[in-house]
């Protein structure tokens, strides 16, 4: 009940969390170009993008940092038995992130919402350049310390002491997963930036409303969604590949497939029976899944009957198989909506060809409703590798069910649950009707020129005050 | 290295990180919790928002980094804290979330009901933490009921006990002198001298609390040499309340800053070689040898902290230095939140003063966006 309950509670709290990451690391790096853009050509155009986007994205990043606190606390609280396996080597990714990046982020996140005026312009500039550096680091850390969990290399499980303990840190650093996990989170929270950005800028032209600056803006964000989007495809695929020599029971359950193929067939659609064991119905293409796994048309793939079969010779009875459906629909989920906001993008490049602006009604509304398809994929992206991994919360090396915290009973699990359901509740709201509002609003006009220039001791008010 | 242990070292990063946050997020939480007395109108509540405005976040990740750190280098103790604690824990996360988001939206809606809605927040959201710390760290130093796999066996009340609960009181009492003094030293004209008045009368009352926490710390758990730093303590935060009574804010900061750090050196001194005592099983108690990671790990993450530390120090410092100017009345810009949904017959607020008159032409220009193109 606990376990189910903490298993819950990681998902929603996680899920929640990397709502606003992705904006979060994506946006900090676009606007930090449109700042460069405005410090070398003086344009005023990119100083106006900049302070709007700037807005929206700081209102998400405040979302961001509130809940990422609750990140780090989560495993003590709700996951002790994991934290005492794991320790050794999970805890030092964690520390490094908050002294190389969470620093860096902050520190130059605050100097940059109120250095405007009191910092020089490039100075200034390099505080943005450096909270955004400080988000990818944030996120290289993290993502390496949950890939050991999908892949522990560098470490020995010690039998005398019973935890796993750290062998080659660089190992750590370096794991192949880490590398295909970082470059497919960072493609996609580029994806997510630029469809956010796309989505809001089409809802303005087409009301012809501040047309230069969101002309701009759907440019920036059209080459950002389709340079990103190659880019998740592309690391979408070698993670496939790592996927299935790494964890043949995900990608098996991916797919819903059951016994070995070779060459495997890839199904499009599928209707399984009701407790997901057998397949019904389905759409099948034939030989694309053992190219998608292996890069060999004819490849093998094993089924989820004989990895079951090997898990249990390996490490005794046991059932070592994920939710399959969970993992049939949320892979093609994922993959789904991050192929429509790849189309939407193609669409917008082709309507906004030879300088026209796309006012087309039916494109605005798929561009608004476009913010939500990285969002989407992002999410079930998560739930997928996440559950995909099950019974495991260390590939092969410890079970969920075991690193749950024993002295944590299912009263404070619910407790905390609802509290913090509660109140991401309210946030959201809260959070959504800001962004909602302040994107509706537009690029605010600047103030007279004068303002802008950087003086220590002018009786003027400051540029920026919360 | 350096004649001393891995853990040894560890222990001392980790105290270090804790006595960083107190000291920096100390002030933040004073001020947080006191912007309802001290805010006497919508400039001067701005103003002492804006003290902490750039520096808050920054002050919280010494809390994540502490965090980060020990889960890295003492698992075991990461492990039984974090799962034992869990309602206080709790109860400081959503303190932390609800403060953080209040000083980022309390800005951004131009209407006086939002705005009272996240003052709320902010002053009750800084006062709850400021308590809760003093009470676990309390708990922490006195020892809570581990059975023999270092797991808690307490409940959340066990950590509401007399000595805990003169911990949080010393703490929250402490952070609020701390805030005030820093508000006084941020500030000027009639907010500085009311800033600094409270912190006077604040100090008045901190003092025997204060010194009742640390005699009864050192009685029951010190060390010979933390008497030092304990008569530290007590001799910084007295020297603190007579220099704030005279105006002399930054060595009055400075002092408060001391206060903090002492307490904090006397907690793990105190604590010292004992992570988290067991009141109940002696064979659950957690110490730096039984808690920590393995040398290999303690080597890797010596060696990052040394090299990124002084870096980070050093960035923060000048962050600090940046904002260092007073503010004053003239230097709160007019709102520039997002009009209120329900417009009452065009009721923004006039606050006298403020540099909102001079700008209310502004506004004209905002109703036309194509105006500046």
């Amino acid at each position: 009940m606990a376990l189910d309950l903490a298993r819950w509670q990681f998902g929603v709290i996680t899920v929640y969390h990397f709502l606003f990451v992705p904006l979060t690391i994506g946006l900090s790096l676009l606007v930090a170009m449109m700042q460069t853009a405005w410090v070398r050509t003086g344009d005023e155009r990119w100083l106006r993008m900049t302070k709007f986007w700037g807005k929206l994205f700081l209102i998400n990043f405040a979302m961001g940092v509130v809940t990422g606190i609750v990140q780090e606390f989560q495993f003590g609280m709700n996951w002790s038995d994991y934290s005492r396996f794991v320790g050794d080597i999970f805890g030092a990714p964690l520390a490094i992130e908050g002294l190389l990046a969470f620093f860096l982020e902050s520190t130059f996140l605050g100097l940059w919402i109120f250095g405007w005026g009191r910092l020089s312009k490039r100075v200034h500039l390099a505080t943005i350049w450096l909270a955004a550096i400080g988000t990818m680091l944030s996120a290289y850390f993290i993502l390496a310390a949950n890939s050991w969990m999908q892949h522990p290399v560098g470490s020995t499980v010690n039998p005398v002491s019973g935890r796993a303990e750290l062998t080659d840190f660089g190992a750590v650093l370096t794991n192949s997963t880490a590398v295909g996990a970082f470059t497919h989170t960072i493609t996609a929270a580029f994806l997510s930036a630029g469809m956010f950005m796309l989505g809001i800028s089409a809802w303005h032209l087409a009301r012809k409303n501040e047309t230069r600056v969101f002309r701009s803006s759907m440019r920036m964000a059209l080459v950002t969604v389709l340079v990103a989007g190659v880019g998740v495809v592309v690391t979408g695929d070698l993670q496939a590949k790592l996927m299935t020599e790494q964890q043949p029971m995900k990608m098996a359950a991916a797919e819903a497939l059951w016994n070995t193929s070779s060459p495997a067939s890839f199904s499009l659609f599928t209707i399984g029976s009701l407790d997901g064991t057998q397949e019904v119905w389905s759409v099948r293409v034939p030989k694309v899944l053992s190219f998608m796994a292996t890069g060999d048309p004819d490849g093998t793939v094993e089924g989820i009957n004989d990895v079951q079969r090997a898990s249990e010779a390996q490490f005794g009875p046991g059932d070592y198989t994920p939710n399959v459906p969970i993992a049939y629909w949320t892979f093609r989920v994922m993959v789904g909506f991050g192929g429509l906001a790849l189309l939407l993008a193609l669409a917008g490049a082709w309507l906004q060809r030879g300088g026209r602006v796309p006012t087309n009604r039916w494109f605005t509304y798929a561009a608004l409703a476009g913010i939500g398809f990285p969002v989407v994929a992002n999410s079930v992206g998560w739930i997928f590798t996440e559950m995909g991994r099950q019974p495991w919360v260390v590939y092969g090396t410890m079970r969920t069910a075991d690193g749950v915290s024993p002295s944590v009973g299912p009263a404070s699990v619910a407790t905390s649950m609802i509290v913090f359901t509660v109140l991401y509740g309210v946030l959201a709201v809260v959070e959504v009707t800001l962004l909602v509002r302040y994107a509706r609003k537009g690029p605010d006009p600047l103030p007279p020129p004068d303002e802008a220039a950087p003086s220590e001791d002018a009786p003027r008010p400051l540029a920026v005050a919360y | 290295m350096f004649g001393l242990a891995l853990t040894d070292i560890w222990f001392l990063l980790i105290a270090l990180l804790w006595t960083g946050y107190f000291v920096l997020e100390g002030f933040d939480f004073g001020v947080g919790a006191l912007l309802g007395v001290l805010g006497r109108d919508e400039t001067d509540r701005r103003r002492v928002v804006n003290t902490i405005g750039p520096l808050w976040d920054g002050n919280e990740v010494w809390l994540l980094v502490a965090g980060g750190a020990t889960f890295a280098a003492f698992p075991e103790w990461y492990a039984s804290l974090f799962s034992g604690f869990y309602l206080a824990l709790l109860v400081v996360l959503v303190a932390l979330i609800g403060r953080g988001v209040a000083f980022e939206y309390r800005g951004k809606v131009d209407d006086d009901r939002w705005r009272r809605r996240w003052d709320a927040v902010i002053i009750g959201c800084s006062a709850v933490p400021a308590l809760l710390w003093g009470v676990a760290f309390a708990n922490i130093v006195a020892g809570v009921p581990l059975d023999a796999d270092h797991e808690y066996t307490g409940t959340f009340f066990t950590l509401l006990n007399p000595y805990a609960l003169l911990g949080g009181l010393t703490t929250l009492l402490v952070f609020l002198m701390h805030g005030a003094v820093f508000v006084s030293l941020k500030t000027d004209g009639d907010l500085r001298v009311r800033a600094h008045r409270l912190a006077l009368r604040l100090g008045v009352v901190a003092v025997p609390v204060a010194a009742a926490f640390l005699v009864w710390t050192q009685l029951a758990h010190g060390k010979g040499w933390t008497l030092i730093s304990v008569a530290l303590a007590a001799g910084a935060l007295v020297g603190a309340v007579l220099l704030v009574g005279r105006g002399r804010e930054g060595w009055a900061f400075t002092l408060t800053a001391a206060t903090i750090v002492a307490t904090t050196v006397t907690l793990f001194g105190s604590l010292y070689p004992n992570v988290l005592p067991s009141s109940t099983d002696p064979a659950g108690t957690l110490t730096t040898t039984n808690a920590a990671s393995t040398p290999y790990t303690l080597q890797i993450m010596t060696w990052v902290a040394l090299a990124v530390t002084p870096v980070v120090l050093a960035y923060q410092a000048w962050s600090y230095w940046v904002f260092r100017r007073r503010l004053t009345r003239d230097d709160i810009p007019a709102p520039t939140g997002l009009p209120p949904r329900n417009t009452r017959a065009g009721a923004r607020p006039e606050i006298p003063g403020t540099a909102q008159e001079q700008r209310a032409g502004d506004e004209v220009a905002e109703e036309r966006p194509e105006v500046r193109r």
